[in-house]
Protein backbone atom coordinates (compact mmCIF):
# COMPACT_ATOMS: atom_id res chain seq x y z
CA UNK A 1 0.00 0.00 0.00
CA UNK A 2 2.82 2.37 0.80
CA UNK A 3 5.04 1.45 -2.16
CA UNK A 4 3.36 3.41 -4.99
CA UNK A 5 3.07 6.44 -2.73
CA UNK A 6 6.73 6.46 -1.89
CA UNK A 7 7.69 6.14 -5.57
CA UNK A 8 5.77 9.24 -6.62
CA UNK A 9 7.13 10.92 -3.53
CA UNK A 10 10.72 10.21 -4.54
CA UNK A 11 10.15 11.32 -8.13
CA UNK A 12 8.78 14.67 -6.94
CA UNK A 13 11.69 15.34 -4.68
CA UNK A 14 14.03 16.94 -7.24
CA UNK A 15 11.41 19.47 -8.29
CA UNK A 16 10.39 20.18 -4.70
CA UNK A 17 13.64 21.92 -3.72
CA UNK A 18 12.77 25.15 -5.62
CA UNK A 19 9.71 25.73 -3.42
CA UNK A 20 11.75 26.11 -0.24
CA UNK A 21 12.61 29.79 0.14
CA UNK A 22 14.64 30.05 3.31
CA UNK A 23 14.57 33.86 3.68
CA UNK A 24 16.81 33.50 6.69
CA UNK A 25 17.53 37.19 7.17
CA UNK A 26 13.82 37.98 7.27
CA UNK A 27 13.10 35.22 9.80
CA UNK A 28 16.00 36.25 11.99
CA UNK A 29 14.81 39.86 11.83
CA UNK A 30 11.50 38.83 13.37
CA UNK A 31 13.43 37.01 16.04
CA UNK A 32 15.24 40.21 16.91
CA UNK A 33 12.07 42.31 16.76
CA UNK A 34 10.20 39.97 19.06
CA UNK A 35 13.12 39.61 21.47
CA UNK A 36 13.48 43.40 21.71
CA UNK A 37 9.77 43.78 22.31
CA UNK A 38 9.73 41.29 25.19
CA UNK A 39 12.92 42.86 26.58
CA UNK A 40 11.25 46.26 26.45
CA UNK A 41 8.22 44.93 28.31
CA UNK A 42 10.42 43.56 31.08
CA UNK A 43 12.60 46.68 31.19
CA UNK A 44 9.60 48.99 31.40
CA UNK A 45 7.97 47.14 34.26
CA UNK A 46 11.23 46.93 36.19
CA UNK A 47 11.86 50.66 35.73
CA UNK A 48 8.34 51.59 36.84
CA UNK A 49 8.64 49.37 39.90
CA UNK A 50 12.05 50.80 40.74
CA UNK A 51 10.82 54.40 40.43
CA UNK A 52 7.88 53.58 42.68
CA UNK A 53 10.07 51.94 45.31
CA UNK A 54 12.68 54.70 45.25
CA UNK A 55 10.11 57.46 45.56
CA UNK A 56 8.35 55.72 48.47
CA UNK A 57 11.61 55.03 50.29
CA UNK A 58 12.79 58.59 49.57
CA UNK A 59 9.61 60.02 51.10
CA UNK A 60 9.16 57.62 53.97
CA UNK A 61 12.65 56.70 55.08
CA UNK A 62 13.27 59.91 57.10
CA UNK A 63 10.24 59.10 59.30
CA UNK A 64 11.48 55.55 59.91
CA UNK A 65 15.07 56.72 60.47
CA UNK A 66 14.14 59.42 63.00
CA UNK A 67 11.88 57.29 65.20
CA UNK A 68 11.43 53.76 63.87
CA UNK A 69 10.36 52.19 67.14
CA UNK A 70 7.96 55.02 67.96
CA UNK A 71 6.38 54.75 64.53
CA UNK A 72 5.66 51.08 65.15
CA UNK A 73 4.49 51.42 68.76
CA UNK A 74 2.54 54.70 68.82
CA UNK A 75 -1.16 55.04 68.29
CA UNK A 76 -2.38 57.52 65.66
CA UNK A 77 -2.11 61.13 66.71
CA UNK A 78 -3.02 64.62 65.55
CA UNK A 79 0.67 65.48 65.41
CA UNK A 80 2.34 63.72 62.49
CA UNK A 81 5.68 63.28 64.25
CA UNK A 82 3.98 61.44 67.13
CA UNK A 83 1.58 59.40 65.01
CA UNK A 84 2.34 55.67 64.69
CA UNK A 85 0.62 52.67 63.21
CA UNK A 86 0.47 50.32 66.17
CA UNK A 87 -3.28 49.83 66.00
CA UNK A 88 -3.18 49.32 62.22
CA UNK A 89 -0.31 46.85 62.36
CA UNK A 90 -1.93 44.82 65.14
CA UNK A 91 -5.30 45.04 63.34
CA UNK A 92 -3.72 43.71 60.16
CA UNK A 93 -2.18 40.78 62.01
CA UNK A 94 -5.51 39.92 63.69
CA UNK A 95 -7.44 40.21 60.44
CA UNK A 96 -4.95 38.17 58.41
CA UNK A 97 -4.82 35.33 60.92
CA UNK A 98 -8.62 35.23 61.05
CA UNK A 99 -8.85 35.32 57.26
CA UNK A 100 -6.40 32.43 56.99
CA UNK A 101 -8.30 30.37 59.57
CA UNK A 102 -11.52 30.70 57.58
CA UNK A 103 -10.31 30.81 53.99
CA UNK A 104 -7.64 28.07 54.02
CA UNK A 105 -9.71 25.03 55.07
CA UNK A 106 -12.80 26.06 53.12
CA UNK A 107 -10.89 27.01 49.97
CA UNK A 108 -8.67 23.93 49.96
CA UNK A 109 -11.64 21.71 50.80
CA UNK A 110 -13.69 23.10 47.93
CA UNK A 111 -10.74 22.75 45.57
CA UNK A 112 -10.16 19.14 46.57
CA UNK A 113 -13.84 18.32 46.17
CA UNK A 114 -14.08 19.87 42.72
CA UNK A 115 -10.85 18.33 41.46
CA UNK A 116 -10.83 14.90 43.08
CA UNK A 117 -14.37 13.94 44.02
CA UNK A 118 -16.89 15.76 41.83
CA UNK A 119 -18.13 13.99 38.74
CA UNK A 120 -18.02 16.00 35.58
CA UNK A 121 -21.61 17.15 35.07
CA UNK A 122 -23.40 20.41 34.25
CA UNK A 123 -23.73 21.32 37.92
CA UNK A 124 -20.02 21.13 38.70
CA UNK A 125 -19.29 22.97 35.45
CA UNK A 126 -21.68 25.73 36.58
CA UNK A 127 -19.89 25.95 39.93
CA UNK A 128 -16.54 26.06 38.14
CA UNK A 129 -17.53 28.93 35.85
CA UNK A 130 -18.94 30.84 38.81
CA UNK A 131 -15.83 30.43 40.92
CA UNK A 132 -13.61 31.57 38.06
CA UNK A 133 -15.82 34.62 37.60
CA UNK A 134 -15.91 35.38 41.33
CA UNK A 135 -12.12 35.62 41.30
CA UNK A 136 -12.53 38.66 39.02
CA UNK A 137 -15.35 40.46 40.85
CA UNK A 138 -14.30 43.96 42.07
CA UNK A 139 -13.48 43.89 45.75
CA UNK A 140 -15.93 46.67 46.62
CA UNK A 141 -18.77 44.31 45.70
CA UNK A 142 -17.54 41.95 48.40
CA UNK A 143 -17.49 44.96 50.73
CA UNK A 144 -21.18 45.61 50.04
CA UNK A 145 -21.97 41.93 50.59
CA UNK A 146 -20.00 41.95 53.84
CA UNK A 147 -21.76 45.10 54.99
CA UNK A 148 -25.19 43.60 54.51
CA UNK A 149 -24.44 40.04 55.58
CA UNK A 150 -21.82 40.21 58.32
CA UNK A 151 -22.18 43.76 59.70
CA UNK A 152 -25.97 44.08 59.65
CA UNK A 153 -27.61 40.67 59.35
CA UNK A 154 -25.19 38.70 61.54
CA UNK A 155 -24.45 41.55 63.93
CA UNK A 156 -25.26 39.54 67.08
CA UNK A 157 -22.51 37.11 66.14
CA UNK A 158 -19.93 39.34 64.50
CA UNK A 159 -20.41 42.43 66.65
CA UNK A 160 -21.02 44.73 63.67
CA UNK A 161 -18.05 46.62 62.27
CA UNK A 162 -15.62 44.20 63.82
CA UNK A 163 -12.45 42.25 63.01
CA UNK A 164 -14.63 39.20 62.42
CA UNK A 165 -16.82 40.98 59.85
CA UNK A 166 -13.78 42.36 58.06
CA UNK A 167 -11.98 39.03 58.08
CA UNK A 168 -15.01 37.12 56.80
CA UNK A 169 -15.44 39.65 53.99
CA UNK A 170 -11.80 39.31 52.97
CA UNK A 171 -12.03 35.54 53.30
CA UNK A 172 -14.90 35.56 50.79
CA UNK A 173 -12.83 37.79 48.54
CA UNK A 174 -9.86 35.43 48.39
CA UNK A 175 -11.78 32.15 48.55
CA UNK A 176 -12.07 31.85 44.74
CA UNK A 177 -8.34 32.50 44.38
CA UNK A 178 -7.50 29.76 46.88
CA UNK A 179 -9.92 27.33 45.20
CA UNK A 180 -8.48 27.98 41.75
CA UNK A 181 -4.91 27.74 43.10
CA UNK A 182 -5.67 24.47 44.90
CA UNK A 183 -7.24 22.97 41.80
CA UNK A 184 -4.26 23.93 39.69
CA UNK A 185 -1.86 22.39 42.20
CA UNK A 186 -3.92 19.17 42.25
CA UNK A 187 -4.17 19.06 38.48
CA UNK A 188 -0.39 19.21 38.23
CA UNK A 189 -0.15 15.87 40.05
CA UNK A 190 0.18 13.23 37.31
CA UNK A 191 -2.76 10.85 37.02
CA UNK A 192 -0.38 7.90 36.92
CA UNK A 193 0.30 8.50 40.63
CA UNK A 194 -3.42 8.32 41.43
CA UNK A 195 -3.85 5.17 39.34
CA UNK A 196 -0.89 3.58 41.09
CA UNK A 197 -2.53 4.32 44.42
CA UNK A 198 -5.93 2.98 43.39
CA UNK A 199 -4.37 -0.14 41.88
CA UNK A 200 -2.90 -0.92 45.31
CA UNK A 201 -6.35 -0.98 46.82
CA UNK A 202 -6.31 2.49 48.36
CA UNK A 203 -9.55 4.40 48.81
CA UNK A 204 -9.99 7.83 47.28
CA UNK A 205 -9.16 9.57 50.53
CA UNK A 206 -6.06 7.39 51.04
CA UNK A 207 -4.85 8.24 47.55
CA UNK A 208 -5.41 11.95 48.13
CA UNK A 209 -3.84 12.00 51.58
CA UNK A 210 -0.86 9.69 50.95
CA UNK A 211 0.01 10.46 47.34
CA UNK A 212 -1.65 13.58 45.98
CA UNK A 213 -1.32 16.01 48.90
CA UNK A 214 2.41 15.59 49.47
CA UNK A 215 3.01 16.56 45.85
CA UNK A 216 0.40 19.31 45.70
CA UNK A 217 0.94 20.97 49.09
CA UNK A 218 3.73 23.36 48.03
CA UNK A 219 1.51 24.67 45.23
CA UNK A 220 -1.51 24.91 47.52
CA UNK A 221 0.47 26.85 50.14
CA UNK A 222 1.93 29.19 47.53
CA UNK A 223 -1.55 29.90 46.16
CA UNK A 224 -2.94 30.50 49.62
CA UNK A 225 -0.20 32.87 50.69
CA UNK A 226 -0.43 34.83 47.45
CA UNK A 227 -4.19 35.11 48.05
CA UNK A 228 -3.50 36.36 51.60
CA UNK A 229 -1.05 38.90 50.17
CA UNK A 230 -3.90 40.21 48.10
CA UNK A 231 -6.14 40.43 51.15
CA UNK A 232 -3.54 42.32 53.17
CA UNK A 233 -3.56 45.21 50.70
CA UNK A 234 -7.33 45.49 50.31
CA UNK A 235 -8.81 48.79 51.43
CA UNK A 236 -12.12 49.25 49.62
CA UNK A 237 -14.13 46.37 51.11
CA UNK A 238 -12.97 47.21 54.63
CA UNK A 239 -13.89 50.86 54.25
CA UNK A 240 -17.25 49.75 52.90
CA UNK A 241 -17.98 47.63 55.95
CA UNK A 242 -16.93 50.57 58.11
CA UNK A 243 -13.51 49.87 59.51
CA UNK A 244 -12.43 52.93 61.47
CA UNK A 245 -9.58 55.16 60.40
CA UNK A 246 -8.62 56.53 63.79
CA UNK A 247 -8.22 53.94 66.51
CA UNK A 248 -6.30 54.51 69.70
CA UNK A 249 -6.77 51.12 71.32
CA UNK A 250 -5.78 47.57 70.53
CA UNK A 251 -8.39 44.96 69.59
CA UNK A 252 -9.36 42.73 72.50
CA UNK A 253 -11.31 40.06 70.67
CA UNK A 254 -12.76 39.25 67.26
CA UNK A 255 -15.71 41.56 67.90
CA UNK A 256 -13.50 44.62 68.47
CA UNK A 257 -13.48 47.51 66.09
CA UNK A 258 -10.31 47.73 64.09
CA UNK A 259 -8.25 49.36 61.43
CA UNK A 260 -5.61 47.92 59.11
CA UNK A 261 -2.45 49.21 57.45
CA UNK A 262 -3.87 50.21 54.05
CA UNK A 263 -6.70 52.14 55.71
CA UNK A 264 -4.25 53.95 57.98
CA UNK A 265 -2.12 54.80 54.94
CA UNK A 266 -5.19 55.98 53.03
CA UNK A 267 -6.15 58.18 55.97
CA UNK A 268 -2.71 59.76 56.20
CA UNK A 269 -2.51 60.42 52.48
CA UNK A 270 -5.80 62.31 52.59
CA UNK A 271 -4.58 64.69 55.33
CA UNK A 272 -3.38 68.16 54.20
CA UNK A 273 -0.22 68.28 56.39
CA UNK A 274 3.00 67.21 54.68
CA UNK A 275 4.10 65.35 57.82
CA UNK A 276 1.28 62.85 57.38
CA UNK A 277 2.31 62.24 53.79
CA UNK A 278 5.73 61.23 55.07
CA UNK A 279 3.97 58.91 57.53
CA UNK A 280 1.96 57.41 54.68
CA UNK A 281 5.14 56.65 52.74
CA UNK A 282 6.68 55.09 55.85
CA UNK A 283 3.51 53.05 56.33
CA UNK A 284 3.76 51.79 52.75
CA UNK A 285 7.32 50.65 53.45
CA UNK A 286 6.10 48.68 56.49
CA UNK A 287 3.23 47.15 54.48
CA UNK A 288 5.67 46.13 51.75
CA UNK A 289 8.01 44.57 54.27
CA UNK A 290 5.10 42.53 55.71
CA UNK A 291 4.11 41.49 52.17
CA UNK A 292 7.64 40.50 51.26
CA UNK A 293 7.90 38.50 54.46
CA UNK A 294 4.73 36.63 53.53
CA UNK A 295 5.96 35.88 50.03
CA UNK A 296 9.28 34.82 51.50
CA UNK A 297 7.39 32.43 53.76
CA UNK A 298 5.59 31.03 50.72
CA UNK A 299 8.91 30.35 48.99
CA UNK A 300 10.39 28.87 52.16
CA UNK A 301 7.43 26.50 52.66
CA UNK A 302 7.47 25.47 49.02
CA UNK A 303 11.16 24.60 49.10
CA UNK A 304 10.85 22.82 52.42
CA UNK A 305 8.01 20.57 51.26
CA UNK A 306 9.57 19.97 47.86
CA UNK A 307 12.75 18.69 49.44
CA UNK A 308 10.80 16.31 51.63
CA UNK A 309 8.80 15.01 48.65
CA UNK B 1 -12.67 -19.56 19.35
CA UNK B 2 -10.45 -21.46 21.72
CA UNK B 3 -9.22 -24.06 19.29
CA UNK B 4 -7.94 -27.13 21.05
CA UNK B 5 -4.43 -27.52 19.76
CA UNK B 6 -2.86 -30.79 18.79
CA UNK B 7 0.43 -29.32 19.99
CA UNK B 8 -0.92 -28.19 23.28
CA UNK B 9 0.83 -25.61 25.34
CA UNK B 10 4.37 -26.74 26.07
CA UNK B 11 4.62 -25.40 29.59
CA UNK B 12 1.08 -26.21 30.69
CA UNK B 13 -0.18 -29.33 28.95
CA UNK B 14 -3.07 -29.69 31.38
CA UNK B 15 -5.66 -26.90 31.20
CA UNK B 16 -5.77 -24.92 34.42
CA UNK B 17 -9.01 -23.95 36.14
CA UNK B 18 -10.55 -20.76 34.84
CA UNK B 19 -10.24 -17.76 37.19
CA UNK B 20 -11.95 -15.03 35.16
CA UNK B 21 -14.83 -15.62 32.84
CA UNK B 22 -15.88 -12.87 30.41
CA UNK B 23 -19.23 -12.81 28.65
CA UNK B 24 -19.84 -10.28 25.90
CA UNK B 25 -17.69 -7.64 27.61
CA UNK B 26 -17.29 -4.18 26.09
CA UNK B 27 -16.00 -0.75 27.12
CA UNK B 28 -17.30 2.63 25.90
CA UNK B 29 -15.76 6.08 26.28
CA UNK B 30 -18.19 8.99 26.03
CA UNK B 31 -20.67 6.56 24.50
CA UNK B 32 -18.25 5.43 21.77
CA UNK B 33 -17.35 1.75 22.01
CA UNK B 34 -13.63 1.02 22.27
CA UNK B 35 -13.96 -2.74 22.44
CA UNK B 36 -16.99 -4.99 22.07
CA UNK B 37 -18.27 -8.50 22.49
CA UNK B 38 -15.36 -10.15 24.24
CA UNK B 39 -16.09 -13.64 25.53
CA UNK B 40 -13.18 -15.56 26.97
CA UNK B 41 -11.82 -17.39 30.00
CA UNK B 42 -8.58 -16.54 31.81
CA UNK B 43 -6.82 -19.52 33.36
CA UNK B 44 -5.11 -19.74 36.70
CA UNK B 45 -1.30 -19.64 37.02
CA UNK B 46 -0.84 -18.92 33.36
CA UNK B 47 0.45 -15.91 31.55
CA UNK B 48 -2.20 -14.68 29.16
CA UNK B 49 -0.92 -12.26 26.52
CA UNK B 50 -3.12 -9.61 24.88
CA UNK B 51 -1.76 -8.53 21.51
CA UNK B 52 -3.12 -6.38 18.72
CA UNK B 53 -2.66 -3.04 16.95
CA UNK B 54 -2.95 0.29 18.81
CA UNK B 55 -6.51 1.36 19.52
CA UNK B 56 -7.96 -2.15 19.62
CA UNK B 57 -9.03 -1.65 23.23
CA UNK B 58 -6.80 -4.24 24.88
CA UNK B 59 -5.69 -1.83 27.62
CA UNK B 60 -9.32 -0.82 28.19
CA UNK B 61 -10.20 -4.48 28.56
CA UNK B 62 -7.31 -5.00 30.98
CA UNK B 63 -8.61 -2.22 33.21
CA UNK B 64 -11.95 -4.05 33.49
CA UNK B 65 -10.33 -6.78 35.56
CA UNK B 66 -9.52 -4.50 38.52
CA UNK B 67 -12.38 -2.11 37.79
CA UNK B 68 -10.02 0.78 37.16
CA UNK B 69 -12.27 1.95 34.33
CA UNK B 70 -14.80 3.12 36.91
CA UNK B 71 -12.31 5.86 37.89
CA UNK B 72 -12.04 7.23 34.37
CA UNK B 73 -14.82 9.74 33.65
CA UNK B 74 -17.49 8.78 31.11
CA UNK B 75 -16.31 5.20 30.84
CA UNK B 76 -18.75 2.32 30.93
CA UNK B 77 -18.16 -1.38 31.09
CA UNK B 78 -20.78 -3.67 29.62
CA UNK B 79 -21.25 -7.40 29.81
CA UNK B 80 -20.44 -9.81 32.59
CA UNK B 81 -17.11 -10.63 34.20
CA UNK B 82 -16.86 -13.22 36.94
CA UNK B 83 -13.89 -13.74 39.23
CA UNK B 84 -13.91 -17.21 40.82
CA UNK B 85 -17.50 -17.46 39.68
CA UNK B 86 -18.54 -14.27 41.48
CA UNK B 87 -19.73 -11.26 39.53
CA UNK B 88 -17.02 -8.58 39.51
CA UNK B 89 -19.48 -5.70 39.54
CA UNK B 90 -20.86 -6.83 42.86
CA UNK B 91 -17.48 -7.04 44.57
CA UNK B 92 -15.94 -4.21 46.52
CA UNK B 93 -13.45 -2.50 44.18
CA UNK B 94 -11.05 -1.55 46.96
CA UNK B 95 -10.66 -5.08 48.33
CA UNK B 96 -10.65 -6.41 44.77
CA UNK B 97 -7.69 -4.25 43.79
CA UNK B 98 -5.57 -5.70 46.56
CA UNK B 99 -6.18 -9.21 45.17
CA UNK B 100 -5.76 -8.09 41.55
CA UNK B 101 -2.62 -5.99 41.25
CA UNK B 102 -1.61 -3.85 38.31
CA UNK B 103 1.66 -2.71 36.76
CA UNK B 104 1.52 0.16 34.31
CA UNK B 105 3.21 1.00 31.05
CA UNK B 106 5.48 3.66 32.46
CA UNK B 107 7.08 2.97 35.82
CA UNK B 108 5.08 5.11 38.23
CA UNK B 109 6.73 4.87 41.65
CA UNK B 110 5.53 7.37 44.22
CA UNK B 111 8.06 10.22 44.48
CA UNK B 112 9.05 9.04 47.95
CA UNK B 113 11.52 6.58 49.43
CA UNK B 114 11.91 3.05 48.07
CA UNK B 115 10.76 1.72 51.43
CA UNK B 116 7.67 3.93 51.46
CA UNK B 117 6.69 2.81 47.96
CA UNK B 118 6.13 -0.71 49.24
CA UNK B 119 5.04 0.14 52.77
CA UNK B 120 2.25 2.48 51.70
CA UNK B 121 0.32 -0.29 49.95
CA UNK B 122 0.60 -2.41 53.07
CA UNK B 123 -0.49 0.46 55.31
CA UNK B 124 -3.54 1.45 53.27
CA UNK B 125 -4.69 -2.16 53.44
CA UNK B 126 -4.07 -2.30 57.22
CA UNK B 127 -1.39 -4.98 57.02
CA UNK B 128 -0.79 -6.44 60.50
CA UNK B 129 2.47 -8.26 59.82
CA UNK B 130 6.02 -6.97 59.98
CA UNK B 131 6.27 -4.27 57.32
CA UNK B 132 10.10 -4.23 57.27
CA UNK B 133 10.17 -7.94 56.56
CA UNK B 134 7.55 -7.70 53.86
CA UNK B 135 9.46 -4.89 52.16
CA UNK B 136 12.58 -7.03 52.10
CA UNK B 137 10.72 -10.12 50.82
CA UNK B 138 9.03 -8.17 48.03
CA UNK B 139 12.24 -6.48 46.92
CA UNK B 140 14.04 -9.82 47.00
CA UNK B 141 11.28 -11.40 44.90
CA UNK B 142 11.98 -8.99 42.05
CA UNK B 143 15.76 -9.21 42.49
CA UNK B 144 16.06 -5.64 43.69
CA UNK B 145 16.99 -6.20 47.35
CA UNK B 146 20.74 -6.53 46.82
CA UNK B 147 20.76 -3.43 44.63
CA UNK B 148 18.84 -1.16 47.00
CA UNK B 149 19.23 -2.56 50.51
CA UNK B 150 21.61 0.22 51.50
CA UNK B 151 19.46 3.01 50.14
CA UNK B 152 15.95 2.04 51.18
CA UNK B 153 15.26 5.58 52.29
CA UNK B 154 16.45 7.22 49.10
CA UNK B 155 13.89 8.61 46.71
CA UNK B 156 12.58 5.93 44.34
CA UNK B 157 13.00 8.32 41.41
CA UNK B 158 16.78 7.97 41.75
CA UNK B 159 16.49 4.40 40.44
CA UNK B 160 16.88 3.55 36.75
CA UNK B 161 13.77 2.94 34.65
CA UNK B 162 14.12 -0.84 34.85
CA UNK B 163 14.68 -0.74 38.61
CA UNK B 164 11.65 1.54 39.00
CA UNK B 165 9.49 -0.92 37.09
CA UNK B 166 10.72 -3.80 39.24
CA UNK B 167 9.94 -1.68 42.31
CA UNK B 168 6.41 -1.23 40.94
CA UNK B 169 6.11 -4.99 40.54
CA UNK B 170 7.49 -5.47 44.08
CA UNK B 171 4.93 -3.10 45.51
CA UNK B 172 2.20 -5.10 43.79
CA UNK B 173 3.62 -8.44 45.02
CA UNK B 174 3.81 -7.12 48.59
CA UNK B 175 0.01 -7.18 48.74
CA UNK B 176 -0.03 -10.93 48.02
CA UNK B 177 -2.28 -10.68 44.96
CA UNK B 178 -3.73 -13.62 43.03
CA UNK B 179 -3.71 -11.88 39.69
CA UNK B 180 -1.32 -9.32 38.23
CA UNK B 181 -2.41 -7.15 35.33
CA UNK B 182 0.38 -5.69 33.23
CA UNK B 183 -0.10 -2.96 30.66
CA UNK B 184 2.96 -3.07 28.39
CA UNK B 185 5.28 -3.24 31.40
CA UNK B 186 8.51 -3.30 29.41
CA UNK B 187 7.72 -0.99 26.50
CA UNK B 188 9.51 1.99 28.04
CA UNK B 189 12.57 -0.02 29.09
CA UNK B 190 15.87 -0.91 27.44
CA UNK B 191 16.21 -4.52 26.18
CA UNK B 192 18.31 -5.69 29.13
CA UNK B 193 15.93 -4.34 31.76
CA UNK B 194 13.01 -5.69 29.72
CA UNK B 195 14.67 -9.12 29.60
CA UNK B 196 15.08 -9.17 33.38
CA UNK B 197 11.38 -8.44 33.77
CA UNK B 198 10.47 -11.19 31.28
CA UNK B 199 12.56 -13.66 33.33
CA UNK B 200 10.84 -12.42 36.47
CA UNK B 201 7.39 -12.95 34.97
CA UNK B 202 8.26 -16.48 33.94
CA UNK B 203 9.32 -17.22 37.51
CA UNK B 204 6.26 -15.51 38.96
CA UNK B 205 3.63 -17.48 37.11
CA UNK B 206 3.95 -20.46 39.43
CA UNK B 207 2.29 -18.36 42.11
CA UNK B 208 0.27 -15.80 40.19
CA UNK B 209 -2.07 -15.47 37.27
CA UNK B 210 -0.71 -12.85 34.92
CA UNK B 211 -2.46 -10.97 32.15
CA UNK B 212 -0.10 -8.91 30.05
CA UNK B 213 -0.81 -6.45 27.26
CA UNK B 214 2.12 -6.19 24.91
CA UNK B 215 3.11 -4.81 21.53
CA UNK B 216 6.21 -6.92 21.58
CA UNK B 217 5.36 -10.16 19.77
CA UNK B 218 8.62 -11.73 20.82
CA UNK B 219 7.72 -11.11 24.43
CA UNK B 220 4.24 -12.54 23.89
CA UNK B 221 5.68 -15.64 22.20
CA UNK B 222 8.35 -16.15 24.84
CA UNK B 223 6.48 -15.79 28.07
CA UNK B 224 2.77 -16.34 27.54
CA UNK B 225 0.88 -19.62 27.69
CA UNK B 226 -2.13 -18.34 25.83
CA UNK B 227 -2.47 -15.37 23.53
CA UNK B 228 -5.52 -13.33 22.65
CA UNK B 229 -5.32 -11.38 19.42
CA UNK B 230 -7.50 -8.26 19.17
CA UNK B 231 -8.05 -6.28 16.02
CA UNK B 232 -9.70 -2.99 15.03
CA UNK B 233 -12.85 -3.26 12.98
CA UNK B 234 -14.70 -0.44 11.30
CA UNK B 235 -18.39 -0.57 12.14
CA UNK B 236 -21.11 0.96 9.89
CA UNK B 237 -21.15 4.51 11.34
CA UNK B 238 -17.40 4.68 10.63
CA UNK B 239 -16.36 4.21 14.23
CA UNK B 240 -13.48 1.92 15.00
CA UNK B 241 -14.01 -0.75 17.57
CA UNK B 242 -11.79 -3.49 18.94
CA UNK B 243 -12.79 -7.14 18.80
CA UNK B 244 -11.31 -10.36 20.01
CA UNK B 245 -10.27 -12.20 16.85
CA UNK B 246 -8.56 -15.29 18.14
CA UNK B 247 -7.69 -16.74 21.52
CA UNK B 248 -5.58 -19.86 21.65
CA UNK B 249 -2.44 -21.41 23.17
CA UNK B 250 0.63 -19.41 22.20
CA UNK B 251 2.02 -21.89 19.71
CA UNK B 252 -1.25 -22.02 17.76
CA UNK B 253 -1.37 -18.26 17.47
CA UNK B 254 2.19 -18.00 16.23
CA UNK B 255 2.46 -21.16 14.15
CA UNK B 256 -0.91 -21.90 12.66
CA UNK B 257 -3.44 -19.20 13.47
CA UNK B 258 -6.96 -19.99 12.35
CA UNK B 259 -7.91 -16.44 11.35
CA UNK B 260 -6.38 -14.57 8.38
CA UNK B 261 -6.18 -11.34 10.42
CA UNK B 262 -4.06 -13.08 13.06
CA UNK B 263 -1.85 -14.46 10.33
CA UNK B 264 -1.29 -11.00 8.88
CA UNK B 265 -0.48 -9.48 12.24
CA UNK B 266 1.68 -12.24 13.60
CA UNK B 267 3.68 -13.56 10.68
CA UNK B 268 5.44 -10.40 9.44
CA UNK B 269 6.05 -9.47 13.04
CA UNK B 270 7.59 -12.79 13.90
CA UNK B 271 10.01 -12.35 10.99
CA UNK B 272 11.40 -9.18 12.60
CA UNK B 273 11.39 -10.68 16.04
CA UNK B 274 13.50 -13.57 14.75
Amino acid sequence: MTTPDSQTFNKDQSTQEQYFTPNLSGRYKWDTVFASFTWLAVGLSVVILAVLLISVVWDGFPRLASDFWGFLTNFPSRKPEQAGLLSALVGTVWVMITVAIFAFPIGVGAGVYLEEFATDNWFTKLIEVNINNLAGVPSIIYGLLGLQLFVRFLEPMTGGRSILSGALTLALLILPIIIVGTREALRAVPDSIRQAGFALGATRWQVIWDQVFPIAIPGILTGTILALSRAIGETAPLITIGALTFISFLPENLQSQFTVLPIQIYNWVSRPQAGFHTNAAAGIIILMVVLLAMNGLAIFLRNKFQKRG
Amino acid sequence: MTTQSVWGSPSNPQPQPSIFSLENVGVTYHGTPAIQGVTMDIYQNQITGFIGPSGCGKSSLLRCFNRLNSLIPDTQVMGRITFHGQELKQMNPVSLRRRIGMVFQRPNPFPKSIYHNIAVGLRVNHYNGNIDERVEQSLAAVGLWEEVKNKLHHNALELSGGQQQRLCIARTLALNPEVILMDEPTSSLDPISAGRIDDLLMAMKRHYTIIIVTHNLKQAALISDRVAFFNVETIPNRNHVGRLVEYAPTLDIFVHPSQPATWEYVIPGSRYAG
